[in-house]
């Protein structure tokens, strides 16, 4: 029996499905209601401001916003690749992916460590 | 004897057909959802700051320039869920007996899922 | 429709005299019922016999014809010239391969990678043949027929831009073929190809573009088959870390 596949990808394609498919389920109604209907007015601030002091919005926040880093990581690189950069895989896998985790810990230490 | 000819790939091959040219912008579009999601953590850092700062931000968001980024990210986001929908069909076939399942079927659940979460987060900011 | 002509805009390499492809324009008589290959065969015959082109079977069988046919990798034998009117019709070599000649080009990669994927059916011990043979259901059968329909055109891989950036990627039609004998009920190689299939160079560099499956004459769906292949070696990956046990790697043969 295999013990193991001969590649690491599979770490960072199902960080890029899990980002993939929750974006798709979120991102459209996220934009439509802190872009437009915010901006509109029609959500109070008051409201706005009970939403985000949600400990579980604040956690969901986070892996939302990590995950989608790690989707645009993945994708970037290959795209990066396919524009003809192949040859620099590593260097960028390590940008792309690197950044991903950058945003992360930022991501974190706003919403979660400063704000608690 | 045998001199065969290299082609190489053009960097603008994606330019060259309808199809890719669409595979490309679907691959773009991870850069407009991972901005938005830089725009969440920014709006999030506004609502912690709270009073003056969030007022100006929430201005700021009704100006025309971020009205119209906002437009294009939105259209990249449904891009991707399009896109991201229709592939989950060929990823995960479903059998029953000698049939798979019509791509629609396997399809059709993301699109309820995606109404349903909708309306929740619409109605959390809402409600 | 006596007199008709269409024009037709073949590229030619001659090893030794071009240093790169050029074209070459050729006027062939237009009728509804010819495809580009009887096309290219009035021009052999008839015009200018130094064409050089693969074809045999002329009935989309033996996948031996396929060209790009103004862009889109294309069976010459299905390719119709009505289709294609007013004209001129470009015909190229298979793209992302190197030109051996004119239109012919070269297959030795494909040929290495069809063969790295093993694709046939790998039992870890073989039934003695007085126990008869490896019985299936037809659900059995159905879960892998679809894959198992290539014809080896190679016209995926000339659609596949990864495969053009990257020679090293073991491509469409032969990781849809490994996938049909992972799938097979007879089959025991799964972890045997994993070395090959589930590698950097394997499922991992495909990008979903997707073009594959368009492009295939027999409906083969390649870009679907490695998507459910990265599915299926992604739970195979994690699960190895919760089965610590499981056994050393097995080398590929």
């Amino acid at each position: 029996m295999l013990k193991r596949n001969p590649s690491n990808e599979p770490l960072f394609w199902s960080l890029f499905s899990a980002g993939g498919t929750i974006t798709a389920l979120l991102m459209p109604v996220l934009i439509v209601m802190l872009g437009f209907v915010l901006a509109a007015g029609v959500i109070s601030e008051e409201q706005l401001v009970d939403v985000f002091e949600h400990k579980a919005f604040r956690a969901a926040l986070v892996i939302v916003v990590s995950l989608a880093f790690f989707h645009w990581a993945h994708r970037f690189r290959f795209t990066l690749g396919e524009l003809g950069l192949r040859r620099f895989d590593r260097p960028i896998a390590l940008l792309c992916y690197g950044a991903a985790l950058v945003g992360t810990g930022y991501a974190f230490a706003v919403v979660i460590v400063d704000w608690s | 004897m045998r001199r065969p000819y290299y082609p190489k790939m053009k960097a603008t091959w994606w330019l060259q057909r309808r199809p890719y040219t669409l595979f490309m912008l679907r691959e773009l579009s991870a850069v407009f959802v991972a901005g938005y999601a830089l725009l969440l953590l920014v709006l999030g850092i506004k609502v912690y700051k709270g009073g003056d700062t969030l007022a100006a931000y929430l201005d700021f968001l009704d100006t025309p320039g971020m009205l119209a980024l906002h437009a294009i990210i939105f259209i990249f986001a449904v891009l991707h869920t399009v896109t991201w929908f229709n592939s989950f069909a060929k990823a995960v076939p479903i059998w029953r007996g000698e049939e798979r399942l019509a791509p629609w079927k396997v399809t059709l659940p993301n699109y309820v899922a995606l109404l349903v979460l909708s309306a929740l987060v619409a109605l959390l900011f809402l409600v | 429709m006596t007199g008709e002509t269409i024009a037709l805009e073949v590229t030619r390499y001659r090893p030794g005299e071009d240093e790169e492809p050029t074209w070459q324009q050729y006027e062939v008589p237009f009728h509804r019922d010819w495809v580009v290959l009887d096309a290219l065969n009035y021009v052999k015959d008839q015009v200018d016999g130094t064409l050089s082109f693969r074809w045999s079977c002329r009935m989309g069988v033996c996948g031996s014809c396929g060209m790009m046919i103004n862009g889109v990798p294309k069976l010459s034998c299905a390719a119709f010239l009505r289709d294609y009117t007013p004209g001129p019709i470009k015909v190229e070599p298979l793209a992302n391969f190197p030109v051996e000649r004119d239109l012919v080009i070269v297959l030795d990669d494909f040929m290495a990678k069809l063969q790295a994927v093993q694709p046939w059916l790998i039992r870890e011990e073989e039934r003695p043949l007085d126990e008869g043979a490896y019985r299936q259901t037809p659900a059995q059968l159905a879960r892998y027929k679809q894959f198992s329909m290539c014809i080896n055109c190679m016209l995926c891989y000339a659609a596949c831009p990864v495969y053009g950036n990257e020679k090293e990627f073991v491509g469409p039609a032969a990781l849809a073929l490994a996938h049909r004998y992972n799938l097979d009920s007879r089959d025991q190689g799964r972890d045997r190809r994993a070395w090959v299939v589930a590698s950097d160079e394997g499922i991992w560099d495909c990008t979903f573009v997707g073009e594959c499956s368009a492009v295939c004459p027999k409906d083969v769906d390649p870009a679907g088959a490695i998507q459910q292949l990265k599915l299926s070696s992604a739970v195979s990956w994690y699960k190895s870390f919760l089965l610590p046990f499981g056994g050393g790697p097995e080398k590929a043969s």
